[in-house]
């Protein structure tokens, strides 16, 4: 038991590490961007009108004239009492904003990703246990083709289709427009939730399946798989290949976390969806600083956290592993 | 069967580096006739004479689609190139080195996957003020780990390899293994790792470019042609958003497939098959 926490402090603080470089990494990035938050937001126009005074008020709202490293080290402190400082755009708190989007991102999110995974998995034993039939071709042809096309046409494409041609589906926002956020019923939500998030769904599917097929391949030319065959025994699929198939499927899909995040900023673009993705698009092309910093270290903390959950739950599914922790 | 494969591969490989070639000197000549203006034809749909039709000025898609392609390809195969040669740098070093220089390059790949890849890039493309060159180095950038991974293992396994440990007993310098004995091993594995990165490369810049961080809204790339178009869905232009987007997928997939013959046929694991 103390070997299994030793081992979480040690990810702990690795994570934590991460987490410092990461912010670090984007402040230092945004802080070497040529572009001019005051020229980006209020427009040249706008400033030619403006007194020397008002310049001066925007531009210390802009934080323009403060020293990058007291900046950071600023911006750091106060990040660790909890507070990411104030969205430029929304003029509420980061944390206010990120938490409302998250909020609205969760479900698009949590549907992608149970919904790809499973389908990844299912369709990566279809393959690997029809190896080289037309099951196997056909999901391998499906594999290549949605990992070579891009999520937002794709976006493109089945709005076309369903909303605009079909009508069946609402072309975006996460609300019907014009209702009240009190109002609005959890099958309103679903339902404007459930293209986007099929969307994502379908494109997640084709790292998973794969990877899951050539393990499945694996599996099925060991020796041990070999020697169930001659002993006549049945089940081998669900006694064998599942069992041996767990642990990288169970990789793939907190590791597709990430990659479902970085879709979702594409889909909730074509969706007009308002989550997290979108937020950050709104930040990096008003030159949000403070939102677009936020937002980074959620979504890194966000992955982080999937690989570390990964790594703990290894124990729990895999006797050897518990064990081999325990020793080292 | 094997030497069908060898031939088909081989088909597959001068397909797409013809396809290359090809649509880099197509945006250089079409260059003009994507950028005319003739609203005397404009929202024409899909005819003999517009093979994908034109948009809202006239222009015509066609030629807009093929100077998309050949900028995405050109921004494609300079970020593979560039990623690949940091992937290949990195990779080595931190096997051959080991200690520090290992748990920092390690250190480093986590970081860059840690972040979804698209929110990186539009990271470095805002610092270098975005622009074909933010989003050639915010790709660049995103794309080394996965190969830098690959290289290390690779290289950490040939240094337990007898000719190589013979190689050292008998005094050769460090410059010299590393010429001789273990880039010409590595060679495969890269190439295949380069060609594989291209797709990636390429989706990434049109996905950024939609999001407008990428290239200039004049230049006629295939993620701008595609934000443009979103305006247009409703009314039932179905042609501006479809044809550019199905070509891209099509060299993608042209490219993922040549990628992915090759690597199955450079590792010996499968070469037999």
């Amino acid at each position: 038991m103390l070997h299994r926490l030793q081992f979480t402090a040690k990810k702990l603080v690795r994570m934590a590490l991460l987490l410092l470089g990461v912010s670090l990494t984007a402040f230092l990035l945004m802080d070497a961007s040529p572009l001019d938050p005051l020229q980006t937001n209020i427009g040249q126009a706008a400033l030619g009108t403006m007194s020397p005074e008002q310049i001066a008020r925007l531009e210390e709202y802009w934080g323009i004239n403060t020293p990058a490293a007291e900046r950071y080290v600023g911006w750091l402190g106060s990040a660790l009492r909890g507070d990411f400082g104030v969205s430029l755009l929304y003029s509420r708190p980061v944390l206010a904003v990120v938490g409302q989007r998250l909020g609205n991102s969760l479900w698009l999110l949590l549907f992608a990703w149970v919904l790809s995974g499973g389908l990844g998995l299912a369709l990566g034993l279809a393959a690997g246990a029809n190896r080289g039939r037309w099951p196997d071709r056909l999901i391998r042809g499906y594999c290549l083709v949605i990992s070579s096309t891009p999520t937002f046409w794709l976006a493109l494409l089945l709005l076309m289709v369903f909303s605009v041609w079909l009508g069946w589906l609402p072309i975006g926002l996460s609300v019907p427009i014009g209702a009240d956020a009190a109002s609005v019923t959890l099958t309103a939500r679903l339902y404007h939730a459930l293209l986007p998030g099929l969307t994502l769904s379908v494109t997640g599917v084709a790292g998973i399946a794969l990877h899951t097929r050539e393990k499945v391949v694996d599996v099925l030319d060991s020796d041990y798989v070999l020697f169930a065959r001659a002993r006549g025994e049945g089940h081998i699929l669900r006694r064998h290949v599942l069992r041996n198939v767990a642990l990288p499927a169970l990789t793939l899909q907190f590791a597709s976390i990430g990659e479902i995040i970085g879709g979702s900023v594409l889909v909730e673009q074509v969706f007009s969806y308002p989550g997290l993705g979108q937020a950050a698009v709104a930040a990096g092309l008003g030159g949000d600083l403070p939102l677009l910093l936020g937002i980074t270290v959620v979504t890194a903390a966000l992955v982080f956290g999937g690989s570390l959950a990964a790594d703990l739950l290894y124990g729990v599914i895999d006797p050897r592993i518990r064990r081999g922790a325990a020793k080292a | 069967m094997t030497g069908n494969r060898r031939r088909s591969t081989l088909f597959l490989l001068i397909l797409a580096g013809g396809l290359l070639l090809a649509l880099a000197l197509a945006g250089g000549l079409l260059d003009d006739r994507a950028l005319t203006t003739d609203f005397s034809r404009k929202n024409l749909p899909p005819c003999p004479a517009y093979l994908f039709g034109t948009d809202w000025m006239g222009r015509d898609m066609l030629a807009r689609t093929l100077t998309g392609l050949s900028l995405s390809l050109r921004v494609g195969a300079l970020t593979a190139a560039a990623s690949a040669a940091i992937a290949l740098v990195l990779g080595t070093a931190s096997a051959a080195f080991g200690g520090w220089v290992d748990a920092l390059v390690s250190w480093l790949i986590h970081l860059v996957m840690g972040v979804p890849h698209i929110l990186l890039i539009i990271l470095v493309s805002l610092a270098c003020g975005r622009g074909f060159w933010g989003v050639t180095a915010g790709v660049t950038l995103t794309h080394w780990p996965a190969l830098a991974r690959l290289v290390r293992g690779e290289v950490l396994q040939l240094k337990g390899a007898p000719w190589l440990r013979m190689s050292r007993r008998l005094g050769a310098p460090r410059g010299k293994i590393l010429r001789n004995h273990i880039l010409p091993h590595l060679l495969p594995q890269f190439l295949t790792g380069l060609i594989l990165q291209f797709p990636h490369a390429i989706l990434h810049e049109a996905g950024v470019t939609f999001l407008g961080f990428g290239l200039p809204p004049e230049q006629p790339a295939i993620g701008v042609i595609l934000e443009e178009s979103m305006s247009y869905l409703t009314t039932g232009r179905w042609w501006l958003a479809l044809f550019p987007g199905l070509a891209l997928v099509l060299v993608v997939v042209l490219f993922a497939l040549a990628g992915e013959r090759l690597r199955l046929l450079l590792s010996p694991a499968s070469a037999q098959e």
